[in-house]
């Protein structure tokens, strides 16, 4: 069982990021489950989303969940939200922000001696698809970091998902998940 | 004509858009509605499509949850195959027409999407609204997962219209926890979906007019009686073959068995959970971590609450030792109805289980691994004392002092 916690802020896309992330997989004949917490959310309100994949069927519909992947799509719910709650040794963070791997750390202690990677996604979605939009890229730089699907299989895939959108948004979106896959570090 | 619409396999989908989509393929003529959270995407997906040129029927916009079930009632006697969903306080509101659907004989789907009932206000899922509908005389059907919304929507619809049941029926299924929670479902074609439920067939529509009747006429003591005793003949005699029926003939064409009651790991339980919605699937992941430590641990889910499968399920209970029956939902100075309705059951079996009652999730509250491998570990207890070694009733993911009852 693979389990992935999603830290952002609700109008960001993490529901979208998780939903569209099950799809994808959901076509590689695996199970899968996404989901988020609401409350009565407002935009901005920091929230989380969550994606289990298995090769069986999931039975465990528990909220609780020991992530293997911690996703953070806002820069600044490193230091306001709980991201390494119930977290186990080997659970891997992928953050969107400006700074490097090391100034991400020193600026928050608690991920000191965890493995943690940074991507701007915020940035990248602000030059390609024109909106701090951050789910998408942030599945670009998972790819990388997981190693899950091969980027090329990945972005068609996520060209399906994303079928509704004008093919603008989708062309933009494709390069902004390839951007954050060459970017993450 | 309605267009069709081409499914992969299996698709992601949500409970809700589980629910919609097959209300689509069944092809609605009439749905009335009131959205309420988390109900909310299931009509709003159907409005989609009826827009959009998916259905060929007519989406009512009414101001009240009470005005969306008066509005089916009126098209069902009309002679039309109704459907709606709602939540919680909308449910609520709905009460009263819920028992003139059902006097009145109309096979009406309702898609409730269990949600706590305030106050305090709370959008999240528990099953208080489900247990408020349990004496409305509706067909109540139960959902694990997005796969059962769906399905169960088909095999409502084929058992409610049948001329024999002519009863509503509801299909249940947790708000948020299968409501929003997207996983594989794999679908019907249009055509396949809408031949199992098939063309409705009405029976004394008031727009037959060459064969006038009445609806929603008033009987005092002279005929009342007779009027509610024919309408529980219906659910306690035609409806459960029917269903069965329906369970079979639905697996013939997917694959997927579904029971009035769902039993898990009990061909050799000695220790057993009761409970409804997303806990039984969770309930089961657990029992199979604890065989495989020895413990022989069983989940009985209930698939039909209403009727309840009284007999079914003294059968499936007829050998355990320790039976725990979980309830999402506060009864409000009694036991838990699952309790009630067990021990109902058992009661003239001769059975020597334990039997004892859990409230759990109101709100939405997490119902985790860890508290049913406490449960299980309390039904040992009991077993090996051959009685109840702990209150009858405790509050299990509760914050504070322990709370229990009894």
């Amino acid at each position: 069982m693979l389990e992935i916690r999603w830290h952002s802020r609700a109008g960001q896309g993490a529901v979208t990021g998780a939903k569209g992330l099950a799809d994808v997989v959901s076509t590689t004949g695996k199970h899968v489950q996404a989901f988020a917490f609401y409350g009565s959310a407002k935009r901005g309100a920091a929230m989380t989303a969550y994606n289990r994949v298995d090769d069986k069927v999931i039975l465990n519909h528990e909220k609780f969940m020991r992530p293997d992947y911690v996703l953070v799509i806002d820069p600044a719910l490193v230091y306001v939200a709980d991201i390494t709650a119930n977290e186990k040794d080997d659970t891997i963070y992928i953050v969107t922000t400006h700074m490097s791997t090391e100034e991400l750390i020193a600026s928050q202690p608690k991920l000191e001696g965890r493995k943690v990677y940074t991507v701007d996604c915020i940035k990248i979605a602000q030059e390609t698809i024109g909106k701090a939009i951050p789910n998408t890229p942030m599945l670009g730089a998972l790819m990388k970091v997981s190693g899950m699907y091969d980027i090329e299989f990945f972005k068609e895939s996520m060209v399906k998902v994303l079928k509704k959108l004008p093919q603008k948004i989708i062309d933009a979106n494709m390069i902004a998940i390839q951007r954050a896959y060459d970017e993450v570090k | 004509m309605a267009d069709t619409m081409e499914l992969r396999d299996i698709e992601v989908w949500d409970g809700n858009m589980a629910a919609s989509q097959a209300l689509r393929q069944v092809q609605v003529d009439v749905v009335a509605a009131y959205p309420i959270t988390p109900s909310t995407p299931i009509v709003e997906n159907y409005g989609n499509f009826t827009a959009n040129g998916y259905v060929d029927g007519e989406f009512v916009m009414v101001e009240s949850e009470h005005a969306a079930m008066s509005g089916c009632i009126g098209a069902a006697a009309a002679g039309g195959r109704v459907a709606t969903a709602t939540s919680s306080q909308g449910f609520a509101l709905m009460v009263e027409t819920l028992y003139s659907a059902s006097g009145m004989r109309l096979p009406i789907i309702l898609n409730v999407v269990n949600r706590a009932l305030g106050a305090p206000l709370n959008v999240n899922g528990d099953h208080s609204d489900m247990y408020l509908g349990r004496d409305s005389g509706w067909i109540q059907f139960d959902a694990y997962n997005p796969q059962n919304a769906y399905d169960l929507n088909f095999i409502a619809f084929k058992v409610a219209e049948d001329h024999d049941v002519r009863l509503p029926a509801m299909i249940h299924q947790d708000g948020f926890m299968t409501s929003h929670t997207a996983q594989g479902v794999a679908t019907l074609t249009d055509e396949a979906a809408f031949n199992f439920v098939g063309e409705f067939q009405p029976m004394n529509d008031m727009l037959d007019l060459d064969h006038p009747v009445t609806h929603g006429v008033q009987t005092e003591e002279d005929w009342h009686f007779e009027h509610k005793a024919r309408q529980q003949h219906a659910l306690m005699t035609a409806a459960l073959p029917k269903i069965e029926a329906a369970f079979a003939e639905f697996e013939k064409l997917t694959g997927r068995k579904y029971n009035l009651v769902e039993t898990y790991n009990m061909e050799d339980a000695e220790l057993a959970v009761v409970c409804m919605g997303t806990s039984v699937e969770t309930a089961e992941e657990v029992s199979n971590e604890l065989r495989a430590k020895g413990i022989k641990a069983g989940v009985i889910g209930i698939r039909v609450f209403r009727p309840w499968p009284l007999e079914q399920l003294a059968v499936v209970l007829k050998d355990v030792k320790a039976i725990a029956a979980l309830d999402r939902s506060s009864p409000h100075g009694t036991v838990g109805t699952l309790y009630n309705e067990i021990a109902g059951s058992l009661f003239n079996t001769g059975t020597k289980a334990v039997l004892t009652n859990y409230i759990y999730g109101l709100g939405g509250r997490d119902l985790t691994k860890a508290h049913l491998v406490g449960i299980y570990e309390d039904l040992k207890a009991n077993m090996d004392a051959g009685k109840p070694t702990t209150p009858l009733q405790q509050y299990i993911g509760l914050r504070g002092p322990k709370l229990s009852f009894f």
